[in-house]
């Protein structure tokens, strides 16, 4: 039997898989044959992995499965994949093949999901667009012509267009939420430490987190089970306060939504801001109780992030320089630091370069305190904020990003006018908070995302709140022209 | 604040990256405006306030001293871009 994976969720690949109505190996080719017939135009994927996913869905059919054995995931290519081409979207990392699999990677393993492919991303995460890979644009399923987001563009695009039912992204200050809203599906950005950073590539150490893309909030918290916890090669992991709840709420009653109105005004343009009060009536007709917050240094979020991020890129990006692995470029003659400077300068692309530059300068003598210091120093206050905010609310509202998806092309050569896609998400990563966007509505015909924020290691309670939410809104996840183009 | 090209070629030599002179033009313009956007911290007062360096207050975590095996030496070269009896061949340092 054939399925359309259109629109197919995690739980519902479970129901066809228990009811032998279909096998983990059709199952796994019907993901793949949609991703060869379809992602030419859209390029979520940089590689698939054909014979291996076949060869363990088959291994499934043949040894017996229950819970979530024999459902597909796509694997951001930041994520290390034992012997498997893992590049981070950068030609420095070109037929770089792994010793190990990241934490994450074991983990999906384990739970017996089975990996279709790497999907393409902004060079080392650098980026809000997916245009800043090396190996060319993810395409937005909803409009062609638009970006899906980013960096984890391909993860979030996989899912809605039907490539996969579940994405591993990262998110170091918006990564997975703002593509999940550009993209119209479920995005988690989990707890700092609640999941294994092991064998993700490095970014900002202190801001990334592993994260899920779903269609649905349900399945978002069964893909959240799976990679959640303590791994003992990750020293800041830890093991969360209580199992992750796959929720069946229907109502708000009893949650208290903060509504940060100073944030509000950073940019957001007028459809986008009427699509999150929109979301909000429906949050107070469920039973919510709404409350104006303030969070009176979230607005310097932005140029603390983009000091504090770049400065660690800088450091963890050291290590690429053409001995250890990846590329060399390396002429006749060189010296060790002309080899150093050949093979950095055209293995990474501009945008990693301009982030390399103004980390190591915020870094460097003389400006360390006026720039790097600093920047500390407010994310202390926008941690305050929060903490004082969280005294007087369960959970903040925010739209996921302040625009709906915009034209390929358009900001990517000005550098400032794309950091400002992360205006409402970087607050999060800089506290170290969870959050989640969630679809809530079409603007100009383009989904929009509800970001839901909320304490350290409330992953629950955001996920009971979105999925109440989520049921109300009815949201439908399938682009309109892939649905035409089936039809 | 204004970065100046001698200011960009020297932090490109602490990057160890080599920039072709358009990059340098360019970096000098841009780390230019992106540092003008931040500016605006330095109105902030943060006297008293300690630098966030982990979000979380985790304590110091320690484990173990157990001995385990190391990757095979030969699994790690064989990533490498160039090696030698069993170790990273590079260039001259000088």
């Amino acid at each position: 039997m054939s399925v359309e994976t259109l629109g197919l969720t995690a739980e519902r690949c479970v129901e066809l898989l228990d009811g032998g109505e279909i096998s983990c190996r059709e199952l796994v080719e019907a993901y793949l044959d949609r991703i060869e017939a379809a992602d030419g135009s859209l390029n979520c994927f940089l590689r698939t992995r054909r014979e291996q996913a076949l060869s363990e869905a088959e291994a499934l059919d043949r040894n017996g499965r229950s819970g979530l054995q024999g459902v597909p995931i796509a694997l951001k290519d930041i994520l290390c994949v034992r012997g498997e081409e893992t590049t981070a979207g950068s030609r420095i990392l070109e037929g770089h093949r792994p010793l190990f699999d990241a934490g994450v990677v074991t983990r999906a393993r384990e739970a017996g999901l089975i990996p279709l492919g790497k999907t393409n991303m902004d060079e080392f995460a650098m980026g809000s667009s997916t245009e800043h890979s090396a190996f060319g644009a993810t395409h937005n399923p909803w409009d062609a012509s638009l970006v899906p987001g980013g960096s984890s563009g391909g993860s979030a695009a996989a899912v809605a267009a039907g490539f996969a039912p579940l994405s591993l992204g990262t998110d170091t200050g918006g990564s997975i939420r703002q593509p999940a809203a550009l993209c119209g599906v479920v995005g988690l950005k989990p707890t700092y430490g609640a999941v294994s950073r092991h064998g993700l590539i490095a970014f900002g150490s202190s801001l990334d987190q592993v994260g899920p893309f779903a269609l649905t909030v349900r399945d978002t918290a069964l893909a959240l089970a799976v990679i959640a916890g303590h791994d003992a090669c990750d020293s800041t992991s830890v093991p969360l306060p209580e199992p992750v709840r796959v929720p069946d709420d229907d109502d708000l009653r009893g949650v208290t939504l903060g509504i940060p109105l100073d944030l509000l005004r950073q940019g957001v343009e007028p459809g986008v801001r009427a699509s999150f009060d929109a979301a909000l009536t429906r949050a107070e007709a469920l039973g919510a109780t709404l409350r104006e917050i303030t969070l009176p240094h979230a607005a310097h979020a932005l140029p603390a992030y983009y000091l504090i991020a770049p400065a660690e890129a800088s450091a963890n990006l050291a290590r690429f320089d053409g001995v250890r692995y990846g590329r060399r470029l390396e002429e006749p003659g060189d010296t060790i630091v002309e080899m150093y400077g050949r093979t950095r300068s055209r293995g990474f692309g501009a945008e990693v370069k301009r982030r390399i530059m103004l980390g190591t300068y915020v870094l460097s003598a003389g400006y360390y305190d006026a720039y790097y210091g600093t920047a500390q120093r407010v994310r202390t206050l926008i941690r305050r904020d929060f903490d004082e905010a969280f005294a007087q609310v369960d959970l903040i509202a925010t739209p996921a990003s302040p625009t709906v998806a915009f034209p390929i092309g358009a900001r990517i050569d000005d550098p400032w006018a794309m950091y400002a896609c992360d205006v409402l998400t970087v607050p999060v990563n800089l506290a170290g908070l969870p959050g989640i966007s969630l679809p809530c509505g079409l603007s100009d015909g383009l989904p929009v995302g509800l970001q839901l924020i909320g304490p350290a290691f409330s992953e629950n309670a955001i996920l009971e709140s979105a999925h109440a939410l989520e049921q109300d809104i009815a949201f439908d996840p399938v682009p309109p022209p892939l649905r035409e183009a089936r039809a | 604040m204004s970065i100046s090209s001698d200011d960009v070629q020297h932090v490109a030599r602490l990057a160890n990256l080599s920039l072709t002179e358009d990059e340098v033009a360019r970096m000098s313009e841009q780390l230019s405006g992106i540092l003008g956007h931040v500016e605006a911290l330095a109105g902030l007062d943060l006297a008293g306030v300690p630098p966030t360096a982990h979000a979380l207050d985790l304590e110091n975590v320690t484990r173990p001293d157990r001995p385990r095996p190391s990757w095979p030496v030969d699994e790690v070269l064989a990533g490498a871009p160039a090696a030698e009896s069993g170790a990273f061949r590079v260039p001259p340092t000088s």
